[in-house]
């Protein structure tokens, strides 16, 4: 596939807008979501050195 | 000698992954292979559906959503029959790993499906002159969009999570009967929506190149799906054992980041 240029590479044929249109959907929900999970992860771990600092201080 | 099944599950067998602490480990290992399976497949399949494949005959380069939007239709499907099948062992078996990874599947699905229904829509406006219709095949995929949300909306809502386990899984396992109707429903009902892309039992309906671009691209998706899970299993292990010992001994370690 040659394009000639990138205008007609972001063009796609008259259909950019729904082209990039999927394709940046779906980079915003798979970069959302590894956000999602990585912070999550944050929040347990955090959460677990809250409890064992208590568990220290209680004994 | 003193037997301490509690701490070491046993060496070999069925069950020896279905330890937690076993399992916690093993999915930390495995997850950069994953990664790198997933950056370089869709390098690799990014590069043909954009450079590669050619245009399409009858609907110019709009065609080109197929390389995320069948993906992401399949991955919508296949997470919901494992989650399903996950949740089944943990409810016969009463293994609580077997529902974690049901809990840590189900976001990625729903994503999954969204994203199928996202794709789906900007690939019907230019092709069919509309983003949306009342179709069997949209309808069901829609429905599984519900299924997923309705199991994570389930077990959010029960603070007893082996009780969030058993009532997500008779949710999982009713859902079940939606899969075979969203595959099918393109042969069972009139539809818009075009038949099977892919056919084990006539010749693709397409150009090489579009089916490998199509291929390589699903296996990506699939590779980046258990990555996520894998990682979302950990944190909800870390979440739900978290007065274990072992998990203590790692995080004392500073092997918790």
């Amino acid at each position: 596939m040659n394009w000639g240029s990138w205008d007609n590479f972001w063009a796609m044929g008259g259909y950019g807008l729904y082209v990039w249109g999927s394709y940046a959907m779906v980079a915003i929900v798979i970069a959302i979501e590894i956000w999602l999970f990585k912070s999550r992860r944050r929040a347990a771990v955090s959460e677990l050195m809250r409890d064992a600092v208590r568990g220290r201080s209680s004994r | 000698m003193t037997m301490n099944t509690a701490t070491a599950p046993a060496r070999f067998g069925l069950f020896w992954f279905s330890s937690p602490q076993t399992f916690f480990p093993l999915a930390g290992r495995m997850i950069p292979w994953f990664i790198a399976l997933t950056v370089v497949l869709l390098a690799i399949g990014l590069w043909i559906a954009f450079f590669v494949a050619p245009t399409d005959a009858t609907q110019g380069e709009s065609y080109r959503i197929i390389f995320i939007h069948v993906p992401t239709a399949w991955m919508s499907m296949f997470l919901y029959v494992v989650m399903a099948f996950w949740a089944a062992v943990g409810l016969i078996f009463n293994t609580r790993l077997s529902s974690m990874m049901a809990s840590a599947i189900a976001p990625t699905g729903a994503l999954m499906t969204f994203l199928a229904l996202w794709t789906g829509a900007l690939w019907g406006r230019p092709t069919w002159g509309t983003y949306w219709v009342w179709d069997a095949r949209l309808t069901s995929e829609l429905i599984l969009l519900f299924l997923y949300l309705g199991f994570l909306a389930l077990q959010a809502a029960i603070d007893d999570k082996r009780r969030a386990d058993k009532a997500g899984a008779v949710l999982a396992l009713v859902g079940v009967v939606n899969i075979p109707i969203i595959y099918f429903s393109v042969q069972w009902w009139n539809t818009l929506h075009q038949g099977a892309s892919v056919s084990l039992t006539r010749s693709p309906s397409m150009a090489t190149t579009m089916l490998w671009g199509m291929l390589v691209m699903a296996l990506a998706f699939w590779m980046y799906s258990i990555a996520a899970v894998l990682h979302r299993v950990r944190t909800i292990i870390l979440e739900r054992e978290k007065r274990a010992d072992w998990v203590r001994e790692l995080l004392a370690e500073g092997r918790l980041k």
